[in-house]
């Protein structure tokens, strides 16, 4: 069914109430003369604390040849420090009811701890030593330990995973060689094995200081407190190296088509454009195409590829946009019998109509209606809040940047969205068909028109 | 970066304090030497319940939480795939049929206006219920519930969807061929119980079941399960008994669908009892990993047991510093981590320990599970590793309770085995009570390491020889065309 006839075929269109109080997350915001930084947000609905730290350092600031060494550096994190040696870190926590763990990404590593607000003096205290004492206590046994485990992540993410090898090949084929993103967060098993202790440590000095680090403490704890506990505890360990990042090459995408066998049952495809970095003017109107396209059943690509042609068992569009750079994907699983040239064929059609057509009124909106439900689930959890709080600090120099991010949401104009398809995503890509092995006849071949 | 020396620090303290107003002329220097005292934890206070039954047999249970403007309900109804009987897979597959097509909309239409008043609903299936939740803000909570009252009362199970659906779910069942979590569970239900049993086939059916699935089985299935005197309405959020109970009743109070509800059927068929442990391998060529499940039929959710086997499976693989996990992941770097589990159903689901662990240590990593399996019904636990074992679980009971969404499914989950929000305190209590002999005694009576089912997904090739030498107990192979069916 053509997407304008269920407009006008449907039961009586409802109205959405508009938006009533607007998103408040209020946080104090203090820097101590070492540089580091805390925020801190109040919410007392459940008796909990959640803290969040972020370094500054991801796996863009690596060097080609130590790919995945931001993220091993994080699992060397948890191996004990001066004060708390292994594996205390872990076990005084659980032993006070507490959660913990880390992510890494292209942009920052995040430590996160969540647990009874009582607990929020031993959270300090072990994120305090191991900020500023890690050091004394790492070893070559230590790194040797987490990197066996760190390429069993990968083997159980990319290796023994179906269409795992596509990340391996997408970024390396998108952005060009040496580019801060070029490569997977996860890394290379040869540039794993290759990390050294004197890496670690040189790491160590030169991200792992409180100027490169923002605290978020979100919960039913008092401000004031918070505030002296970080100060008693962080404020002697001393600031590290300013830290400098080169703004990544401009370039141009060459368009390009790859294939690769791998042990699954049906072919898949995998598109991807060269887009803008994260709060760019256009990276709003990205994000809701992405939801245009995937976000519902009655989106482009997923009412078509999906519903109405049966090409299709899913289709994903993501807008990767990242602090320094950023791509936009689409991918789809091509339907028992289905060749992926069709599936392609279908997504290029619907995407050059979305840029031709731009979304109808109704359509646009429930993209936004969707979008600030997403704000409103995110913040019944202090643990999502202090994560977003920093990512708000650190992408706009604000943490409260709710009811501001969702503006830039409700600004975007049907009109906005025509021009940031045409311009992004109807341009060269990188085209990467997965196919069972021996199979590459069903791989996507370059179309006659895009 | 130079990290000041202990030492030091207390001369610097005094000497340099930009930040820290003294109140006393003798300040406490910070001694970071030592972990800090805590104060004491707040006591666990559960959400009051609100509960009503409407005429027609629907229960009501509302929470008032009023943090954000949002609500949660979860429509819950007795049954699950349990009932699949002889149609494996129908259960789960109604309840994703509920909202492809309702009331005068189609899955398109109807998800696009619930999108569209910032609402998102689902539908599913376990073993015990069948579930429609709806998230709204509150200020669309009647055209939201509206749609809902469609979904459940008025799905229309068209052909054309069901068609659809069934092939999108018969070529998910031919992409786990390649998926190794997925083999390992669906060949593990399958020689852990007998045919009979509602836990021998998989809660998404095979391709027979599927491809048989139409919409008037479907819609038969439909109308014996989705009932309101199966129903319990969980509200959550800002929203007052009273207005719940309306908005509740106004949709769903006239609802008195005729025809026969369905009975859930006692389960007689025995699981698999072994004399000795036995080894079923899949082969997945050349994988980098072998995914690895020990188990054995477990007990159910009412099981006297049940805090007590809490606390002992949290030590033995149910958090970071458990025994299974620190010693295969940790220490010998086998697996990114390794976990056990109890599966606390209506019915005593399995106990299952996993890993996935790299190819060349298959082996070893079975000797890894089987030791600490043993370990901790042979050995007292520790009083430290007990203490931390027994405030993981508990203190971490109120962290469970902060979103209306994990209100509610706790809620819902807690009201299918007969049980509300009371049980989280006598549950705490009971923790609180666990003593290092309790731990043993269900571990003794609950671990049988010794009369085993062990599945492991991997390159046969490389990885029979070794296990094989262990003698753990004879090795079949599965055809990965007997598992996914």
């Amino acid at each position: 069914m053509h997407w304008l006839a269920f407009v006008l075929i449907c039961a009586t269109p409802l109205v959405a109430a508009a938006q009533t109080a607007p998103l408040k997350v209020p946080a104090t915001v203090d820097t101590l003369a070492n540089g580091l930084t805390l925020i801190v947000h109040e919410d007392h609905s459940v008796p909990t604390v959640s803290t969040n730290v972020w370094y500054l350092v991801g796996s863009g600031d690596e060097k080609v040849g130590r790919t995945g060494f931001a993220h091993l550096f994080e699992h060397v994190m948890f191996m004990g420090s001066q004060h708390a040696p292994y594996p205390e870190f872990d076990t005084r926590l659980e032993a006070a009811g507490a959660n913990n763990n880390g992510t890494t990404n292209e942009d920052r590593t995040a430590y996160y701890e969540s647990g009874p607000s009582n607990s929020l003096p031993l959270m300090m205290w072990l994120e305090a030593d191991r900020m500023g004492w890690l050091l004394p206590t790492m070893d070559q046994a230590k790194l040797d330990a987490q990197r066996d485990i760190v390429k069993n992540e990968r083997r159980q993410g990319v290796e023994n995973q179906p269409y795992g090898v596509s990340e391996d090949l997408l970024s390396p084929a998108l952005y060009p060689k040496g580019h801060p993103y070029s490569w997977p967060v996860i890394g290379s098993m040869a540039d794993l094995s290759a990390a050294s202790l004197e890496d670690v440590k040189e790491f160590f000095r030169t991200y792992y200081a409180p100027n490169n680090a923002v605290i978020v403490v979100a919960g039913a704890v008092k401000s004031d407190s918070v505030r002296r506990i970080v100060r008693e505890m962080f404020s002697d360990i001393a600031r590290g190296p300013a830290i400098t990042r080169a703004a990544p090459p401009a370039f141009t995408v060459k368009d390009t088509v790859m294939v690769a066998e791998d042990r699954v049952q049906l072919p898949r495809v995998y598109l991807n454009w060269h887009s803008v970095k994260a709060f760019h003017q256009d990276d709003a109107a990205l994000d809701l195409t992405a939801y245009l396209l995937t976000g519902a059943r009655n989106a482009r690509l997923t009412n078509t590829l999906v519903y109405e042609r049966e090409v299709a068992t899913n289709v994903q569009a993501f807008n990767g946009s990242k602090k320094l750079d950023g791509d936009f994907g689409v991918y789809a699983t091509a339907r028992p019998g289905k060749h992926l040239n069709e599936v392609r064929a279908s997504i290029d059609a619907e995407v050059a109509r979305l840029g031709r057509e731009g979304p109808a009124p109704r359509e646009l909106e429930q993209a936004k209606n969707a979008f600030e439900s997403r704000f409103l689930n995110r913040l019944e959890f202090a643990s999502a809040k202090s994560e977003q709080m920093n990512h708000y600090y650190y992408f706009t120099g604000k943490p409260d940047g709710f009811q501001a991010d969702l503006d830039r949401y409700r600004a975007v104009t049907a009109e906005d969205i025509k021009r940031v398809v045409s311009q992004y995503l109807t341009g060269p890509r990188v085209m990467l068909s997965i196919v069972p092995i021996g199979k590459k006849d069903l791989a996507a071949t370059r179309g006659a028109v895009q | 970066m130079n990290a000041i020396r202990p030492s030091a620090a207390i001369s610097l303290l005094l000497g340099a304090l930009p930040f820290v107003t003294t109140t006393s002329s003798a300040q406490q220097a910070f001694d970071r030497t030592k972990a800090p005292a805590l104060g004491e934890p707040a006591a666990l206070v559960v959400p009051r319940v609100n509960a009503a039954t409407l005429p027609n047999g629907i229960t009501l249970k509302v929470v008032e939480q009023r943090e954000l403007p949002l609500v949660q309900i979860i429509a819950s109804f007795e049954g699950g795939s349990r009932l699949d009987g002889n149609h494996p897979g129908m259960a789960t597959f109604m309840a994703g049929m509920l909202d492809e097509g309702a009331g005068k909309r189609n899955a398109t239409e109807l998800q696009s206006e619930l999108a569209y008043l910032g609402a998102s609903l689902g539908t599913g299936s376990d073993w015990d219920a069948f579930t429609v939740s709806l998230k709204v803000p509150v200020r669309s909570l009647a055209p939201a519930l509206d749609l809902m009252a469609d979904v459940v009362m008025r799905p229309v199970f068209g052909a054309d969807d069901i068609r659809r659906q069934r092939d999108l779910r018969f070529a998910g069942l031919l992409q786990t061929r390649d998926q190794p979590n997925a083999l390992a569970g669906l060949a593990f239900n399958q020689v852990l119980y007998p045919a009979n049993h509602p836990y021998h086939r998989s809660a998404t059916g095979d391709s027979t079941a599927i491809m048989a699935l139409d919409s008037s089985t479907v819609r038969a299935f439909y109308r014996r399960t989705i009932r309101p005197e199966r129903a319990t309405f969980i509200v959550v959020g800002d929203i007052t008994l009273a207005a719940a109970r309306q908005a509740i009743a106004a949709r769903f109070g006239q609802w008195r669908p005729g025809g026969g509800t369905a009975s859930v059927p006692a389960i007689t068929a025995i699981p698999v009892a072994r004399q000795h442990s036995q080894v079923f391998l899949v082969d997945k060529p050349d994988a980098a990993q072998s995914v690895i499940s020990i188990g054995w039929p477990g007990v159910d959710r009412r099981s006297p047991d049940y805090a007590a086997l809490m606390v002992m499976n949290t030590i033995l693989g149910g958090s970071f510093t458990s025994r299974l996990n620190m010693n295969l992941r940790e220490t010998k770097g086998y697996s990114y981590g390794a976990r056990s589990g109890f599966s606390f159903r209506k019915a005593p689901g399995p106990f299952t320990a996993s890993a996935a662990v790299r190819t060349n240590v298959t082996d070893s990593s079975l000797v890894e599970f089987f030791r600490e399996l043993r370990r901790i019904r042979d050995t007292l636990v520790s009083t430290s590793e007990l203490a931390r074992a027994k405030a993981y679980v508990e203190l971490g009971l109120p962290a469970s309770l902060e979103s209306t969404s994990q209100v509610a499914n706790q809620l819902a989950d807690l009201g299918n085995h007969g049980l509300s929000f009371e049980e989280l305190t006598r549950f705490a209590a009971s923790v609180r009570r666990i003593t290092p002999a309790e731990v043993q005694r269900v571990a003794q009576r609950h671990l049988t390491p010794d009369q085993s089912t062990i599945v492991v997904v991997g390159d046969v090739a490389r990885i029979k020889v070794t296990i094989e030498a262990l003698g753990l107990g004879p090795i079949t192979q599965l055809p990965v065309n007997e598992i996914v069916k």
